[in-house]
């Protein structure tokens, strides 16, 4: 009756390439984009300050694509983030100036940056909440939720900031934005600084990943579960040696690693994680994959879906304060259309508008794409018409891709 | 007699895998022809080549209909030449009429603009053609599964059929509705309308089909004429499981010990219809290392009984008690039914069973997804263990644990299910119709595995619609109609006859 022999999988590499094919196309399509620019910029996308911009322009959106993800695998939506980000942002600048938007009814006062901080992601944490709650325990669609929620918050970022630009912002607090990792060695190349911190965090970095690759690697072999085949595997990790020690090269000619990349580092970490190895992300993936059959195993889809509204509010929030210290100035224009970005960055990765499916790792690149788009496009001096067409037409292109190879099977 | 239908040598290949493999198969006019075989023998993908579903050319092998050579492209084109197909699951428009399912995509319009009066005079004499009574402007959503069943045919009917393909018709119909809709097809074959009916049912095979094709592993394996000689339903399972299945359901000796779980005077509302009653003061225990069979129709309430007491997630205005061990417990959310180790395996696996886009793996551990992790961080080689061990005790053919559960056959899925349960930990486990919709070797496994857990001292409630299951496997059995325990008996005593009697009998007070 049963003659099931031990798990064996046979390493096949045509047939591992197939079936991984979304995730390599998603990697070589941002180098491809990348390759691209760097010739028809002749040569400026890679230029040390020019990369360091790319990360600084983007890095809130990854920060906020974080939490898109896990909203979109459990199957809703958020509309409000930009709304939030913007919103936060002026709360934050409102209270680190102590600027009041009526002066003859209120005064604010001026709090020190650490704790406006504090305050501002509770306060995203807390917008979050509300609409979560309303999204899990009425259920009422995420889309209508954040739909309102959008408009809402829109409208208290211009009542909060008086309808006029409030900064600028504390100078300790720009450091988010603005602020590099400090070098500690000295050394000159080419003639110029060289900021040697960064090329010994970024090799620290890539020997950590590359070991824990490679435990996994042995204790899967061990089990008879390498599926990636050989070449793969060793062709991986060289890329991401050569990728990571190269970026931290480029970096180290400029000013070194700015300081909003070392939080985007540990949260993008923090959310691989979370979404690979705990069981709360577990859960989010078997929510979003079948909802009822989640619910009829234990688990608690009500709870889980509020706290992922949760965590992208405050996320929200952190990446409102992390453009408003960009900008050292709370405008009430500040937040718009951001969330389009970051949807588009986690379809790009490929998450799945039925929920379910989506990669913490995809979103990011995807982000980058978009990023990397906006810089190059921006170099080449193509007008803002054409790169909102453009940037629709690749997004159509990506999903397209995703449904047609699924419908292929 | 010249056939009306002929497929001839086909041979349909997927990646990796040769689904159909030189399969023939005739159909004579004005006959029922059914098509058995074990899940995943190649029956849907040999009616999907002959629907156009696999339009031509994607298969080999050529098809004949009414003597002239078809190389349907679309379902569109199978459906102008009078073949039609019923799929298992219904593909009618729950919020529109039954007048408006049954014209959708033929509307009976000129220039774009409906003639209702036409639709609904047709909808009528269709509706009076298939038995059934109901006004044209009733919402599909108001309808039984069973009169859902009848809508597709009427509609199949407006489509001038010559040969009606259903797959799986009565899997989700009481034995009532069963009889009517096998009833009309006998009545279509006097009108010279043939039939292929694929069917796990192997009663009502015998019951009306005139010739039988086994389809085994893609290929024809036999084909028998009812009318030629006296065809027993042991018969039809060694063909189509290649093997002598000498007894349907695996011995047992139950070793029967204290009451463990009782329910007591549980009464349930409708979750919509708050004034509606739908389980009446149900007093329930079942023992230690005992199988409890539910026996009853189609919306008796068996399935309403079950989800009410685990965690509430049937109904409302919920009353009663419920014990374990003796002990009083809460079992107000799944999660509180749980930690009361209770297990409720549901009737519908892909619906509220499995994640479909997930893996095996994943499936197995996602009611106890503590049971692999510590401090909430899944230990990936614990999880693998776990799952590898469920694999082989109970037998889930799969390429790996890695495999996806929506290309595993329907065996396979419900032992995933399973899996996930017992992979719980309960005492009790409630198993919602175990064996619909699976082949009958997989059938004797999951009885297999059920008299295991009975002996490994757990209470095991089983409800079926199959009595002849529940007769085999149950030690006692309960009959429900109505949202009422109408009768009970030990397994030993009951028959098929005193079941139904016990559930007419309820209807006549």
């Amino acid at each position: 009756m049963t003659d099931i022999s031990t798990p064996q999988v046979k390493p096949d590499f045509m047939r591992f390439v197939k079936s991984n094919i979304r995730d390599y196309a998603l990697l070589l399509s941002l180098l491809a984009i990348m390759v691209f620019f760097q010739f028809n910029t002749h040569g400026t996308l890679f230029r040390p300050v020019n990369m360091t911009n790319i990360l600084l322009q983007n890095s809130y959106i990854v920060v906020m694509a974080l939490g898109m993800l896990l909203v979109i695998v459990a199957g809703h939506i958020d509309l409000s983030v930009g709304s939030v980000s913007g919103f936060v942002g002026a709360v934050a600048a409102v209270l680190m100036t102590g600027t009041s938007p009526n002066p003859d009814l209120f005064t604010i006062p001026k709090f020190d940056f650490v704790t406006a901080s504090i305050i501002c992601l509770a306060l995203g944490g807390a917008i979050g909440a509300v609409q979560g709650y309303f999204i899990a325990y009425y259920k009422i669609p995420a889309f209508i939720v954040t739909l309102a929620g959008m408009l809402i918050f829109k409208g208290l970022a211009l009542s909060v900031l008086g309808g006029a630009s409030v900064g600028p912002l504390p100078p300790t607090f720009q450091l988010l934005s603005t602020g590099f990792l400090p070098d500690i060695f000295n050394i000159q190349m080419f003639g110029a600084p060289f900021n040697f911190l960064a090329l010994v965090i970024g090799t620290l970095i890539t020997a950590v990943l590359i070991y824990f690759n490679f435990k996994e690697r042995r204790s899967q072999l061990a089990h008879g579960l390498a599926e990636e085949p050989e070449p793969i595997f060793y062709g991986r990790n060289i890329l991401i040696a050569v990728a990571l020690i190269g970026f931290s090269f480029i970096m180290g000619q400029y000013k070194g690693l700015p300081t909003v990349l070392v939080v985007m580092f540990t949260l993008i970490a923090l959310f691989v994680f979370i979404t690979t190895r705990t069981t709360f992300g577990r859960r989010i993936y078997a929510m979003g994959g079948n909802e009822k059959a989640a619910k009829l195993s234990g688990v608690n889809t009500e709870r889980l879906t509020f706290w992922i509204f949760t965590i992208m509010g405050a996320l929200a929030a952190l990446g409102g304060l992390i453009f408003a210290a960009r900008l050292n100035v709370a405008t009430p224009k500040a937040g718009a259309g951001f969330e389009l970005e970051v949807i588009a960055a986690c379809f790009i990765g490929g998450a799945a508008v039925t929920g379910g499916v989506g990669k913490i790792i995809g979103a990011v690149i995807g982000a980058f794409i978009i990023g990397v788009m906006n810089n190059g496009m921006s170099i080449m001096g193509i007008g803002i018409d054409w790169q909102f067409v453009i940037k629709g037409a690749v997004l159509m292109f990506a999903v397209f891709l995703d449904v047609y190879y699924k419908n292929k099977g | 007699m010249q056939p009306i239908l002929e497929m001839r040598g086909i041979t349909k290949t997927f990646p990796g895998v040769k689904a159909l493999s030189d399969v023939t198969l005739d159909v004579r006019p004005a006959e029922i022809h059914a098509v058995v075989g074990e899940n995943g023998a190649g029956k849907s993908t040999l009616m999907k080549v002959l629907s156009g579903v696999y339009p031509h050319g994607t298969y080999s092998g050529d098809i004949y209909f009414e003597g002239i050579e078809r190389k349907f492209g679309t379902i569109a084109d199978s459906e102008n030449s009078g073949i039609i197909i019923i799929h298992q699951e219904l593909a009618l428009v729950p919020l529109l009429s039954i007048a408006e399912n049954i014209f959708l995509g033929h509307e009976t319009a000129r220039g774009g603009v409906i003639n209702w009066f036409e639709a609904f005079t047709r909808t009528k004499e269709l509706l009076k053609k298939v038995g059934l009574n109901e006004h044209p402007n009733t919402l599909i959503t108001n309808l039984g599964t069973g009169k859902q069943q009848l809508v597709e045919i009427a509609k199949a009917l407006n489509k001038k059929v010559k040969l009606l393909i259903l797959d799986e018709p009565t899997s989700s119909l009481n034995e009532t509705d069963s009889n009517a809709l096998l009833a009309l097809l006998m009545e279509f074959r006097e009108q010279g309308i043939s039939s292929i009916m694929i069917s796990h049912k192997l009663n009502e095979i015998s019951k009306v089909a005139d010739r039988i094709t086994v389809i085994r592993d893609g290929m024809t394996v036999d084909t028998l004429d009812c009318h030629a000689e006296k065809i027993s339903e042991d018969r039809i399972i060694k063909a189509m499981v290649g093997r002598e299945l000498t007894d349907r359901f695996p011995p047992r000796n139950a070793k029967i010990g204290e009451p463990i779980f009782e329910v007591k005077n549980w009464s349930v509302y409708h979750p919509l219809h708050a004034e509606r009653q739908m389980i009446k003061n149900v007093d329930l225990n079942v023992r230690r290392g005992e199988v409890v069979g539910i026996a009853g129709l189609m919306g008796s309430g068996r399935t309403e009984l079950a989800m009410s007491i685990f965690g509430r997630a049937y109904g409302q205005k919920i009353t009663g008690e419920v014990k374990i061990n003796g002990k009083v417990v809460d079992v107000s959310t799944i999660p509180k039914a749980m930690d009361a180790k209770l297990a409720y395996a549901t009737e519908d696996r892909k619906t509220y069973g499995l994640v479909l886009i997930d893996h095996i793996k994943h499936n197995i551990t996602l009611a106890n997804l503590d049971g692999v992790a510590r401090y909430s961080v899944v230990d990936d080689l614990v999880e693998l263990a776990i799952a590898n061990k469920y694999r082989r005790d109970l037998g889930i053919r799969c390429s790996s644990v890695f495999q996806t559960t929506v290309n595993l056959s329907g065996g396979n899925q419900q032992k995933v299910v399973l899996s996930k349960w017992l992979f719980s930990g309960p005492d009790v486990l409630i198993l919602d119709e175990p064996t619909r919709g699976i082949d009958v070797g997989a059938k004797y496994e999951i009885y297999g595995i059920i008299n295991q857990l009975a002996e490994a001292g757990k209470a095991v409630i089983v409800i079926s619609s199959e009595m002849q299951e529940l007769l085999g496997i149950s030690d006692r059995i309960y009959v429900m109609n109505e949202g009422k325990f109408v009768a009970e008996m030990p397994a030993k005593q009951a028959s098929q006859e005193k079941i139904m009697r016990a559930i007419m009998k309820s209807w006549d007070k």
